[in-house]
């Protein structure tokens, strides 16, 4: 199918990009078009008129400020993929970036556009999470900042409002010198979209103690979930404690059922998941070569 | 909307809808019709066209988005009209296809690949061409075709883009297998090597 007639605007500035957006509710905002020209062609989406913000200057870019790394909305995943910044200081970023679709669509999909369009199975939005990064937005009124955790309301919702147009994502950077990062998906086949997947990053100290540990899951409800996983810091971390934290943490969770796979289903490979990148990050931070976790 | 592009080496400009896609725009306003139609919301990758070099979705992309950007499609691989690039000559010699829907995103994705370096790995390979879809399956000689396309653009002294020497330069590649029966003679009745 084609899409239905609609504007097309390419403003000059991000101001005049909010402007536009303000004065029409109608209004939606393109950037790399990698979900929204699918939704447009069958008529998933009917916009009057279509914001092109993917050439404002304001909102590309990857770089470092007060101790977090902060990578503009328009950054191309395939951009973000070979940033060595992004590499360096947000390794679990790159680790799931080669899961976000494949080539071609990583090459005009972008940053932002993953987060706006906050698909519960997504890889950024999860990573956004579980880092607990600040999703910032302009608006007329200026700029608005909202912690992840909180920006995702449900599938393809966010706190997004009329006239506002995410700008940015402020990753936090772990300082600790003995960083691990974990990401497992589990897929009907490679590039689609994960029925489950778990992303973790931890901190140890110089005699293997942990000093900060996150876990996220993505796929089992309507938004990506942080675990408290807090038990482990302070602890020496071995297969026994990681399953335990694990246990801890998914004792309620609340898995969808679909089409797809079976809530139980969910549940069962969540668990298994989030083990896996656990031992895959603890296994990273201590030093060793973790094999067949990369794509 | 008026658009200017760069379609091959040459300026190009057409007025489209703003709902237009680049596929759309390349086959009806340019009659470029070698970048095919497949599934249209991105899945199969019989679109693909370079956008600045790089192979994306031509169905995925508002013909207004691509404005001012250079796109090469299948129609402008080879060197001039008649010739064949290496990568396609590779994809000849090796079968690297069946009914050929698929073929000219396959061989944009692979000219990407190895525009970018001629040391890969059938990883690097899969992993390149995992977004476009063969449905007559003939991954196999897909790989190999791009394999054997990177080792004749290893082992030759010419500047990227530009097709090899003569066909006794290519070596041992060119000559069939011993045994191996013409495609011709294989067909014919009694001829299998059964017999």
């Amino acid at each position: 199918m084609k899409p239905a007639p609609f504007d097309y605007v390419r403003p000059g500035t991000l101001a005049e990009a909010c402007e536009l957006l303000a004065a029409d509710e109608d209004a939606r905002v393109i950037a790399g078009g990698q979900t929204l020209v699918p939704m447009l062609a069958m008529r998933l989406a009917r916009p009057a008129r279509l914001i092109d913000v993917l050439r404002l200057p304001e909102l590309s870019g990857i770089r470092e400020d007060n101790g977090a790394i902060v990578v503009g909305a328009t950054t191309r995943q395939a951009n973000a993929l070979d940033n060595p910044l992004i590499r360096a200081s947000v390794p679990l970023l790159a680790l799931a970036l080669p899961w976000v679709g494949h080539p071609p669509t990583r090459n005009r999909g972008t940053i932002g556009g993953s987060v706006a369009n906050a698909d519960p199975s997504a890889e950024i939005p999860l990573v956004a999470v579980t880092l607990g990064a600040e999703i910032e937005a302009a608006s007329p009124d200026g700029p608005i900042s909202t912690p992840a955790d909180d920006f995702f309301l449900g599938a393809m919702l966010t706190t997004i409002g009329v006239g506002e147009c995410l700008s940015a994502i402020r990753f936090p950077v772990w300082t600790h010198k003995r960083i691990g990062v974990g990401f497992h998906e589990i897929s009907a086949r490679r590039s689609d979209f994960a029925f489950v997947s778990a992303a973790a990053q931890i901190a140890l100290d110089d005699d293997g103690r942990c000093l900060d540990a996150a876990l996220g899951l993505g796929g089992v409800g309507d938004r990506p979930i942080k675990l408290d996983v807090a038990a482990l810091i302070g602890g020496r971390l071995d297969a026994k404690s990681l399953t335990d934290a694990v246990a801890a943490a998914t004792t309620d969770l609340e898995a969808t059922d679909d089409l797809h796979a079976s809530a139980a289903y969910r549940r069962r490979v969540a668990v298994t998941l989030c083990t896996r990148a656990l031992q895959d990050a603890c296994d990273r931070a201590n030093g060793a070569e973790v094999r067949g976790a990369a794509r | 909307m008026k658009i200017d592009l760069d379609i091959n080496g040459a300026p190009r400009s057409c007025d489209v809808e703003p709902r237009t896609t680049l596929l759309d725009a390349l086959r009806d306003n340019f009659l470029l019709t070698g970048t095919h139609a497949g599934c249209e919301h991105g899945v199969c990758g019989a679109c693909t066209v370079l956008l600045d070099g790089e192979p994306v979705r031509s169905c995925l992309m508002l013909a207004v988005q691509a404005d001012g950007y250079a796109i090469t499609t299948i129609e402008g691989v080879a060197t001039s009209p008649g010739e064949l690039s290496v990568i396609q000559d590779a994809f000849c010699e090796t079968h690297g296809m069946q009914c050929g829907y698929c073929t000219p995103g396959m061989i944009l994705t692979a000219q990407a690949l190895l525009d970018r370096s001629h040391d890969i790995s059938r990883e690097d390979i899969v992993e390149a061409i995992s977004g476009n879809i063969c449905r007559c399956t003939g991954y196999g000689q897909i790989i190999e075709a791009v394999q054997f396309a990177a080792d004749r653009l290893k082992k030759s002294n010419a500047p990227r883009g530009h097709k090899l020497g003569t066909a006794t330069d290519v070596g041992e590649h060119d000559a069939p297998l011993e045994g191996v029966l013409e495609a011709a003679e294989a067909d014919a009745p009694g001829k299998g090597p059964t017999t």
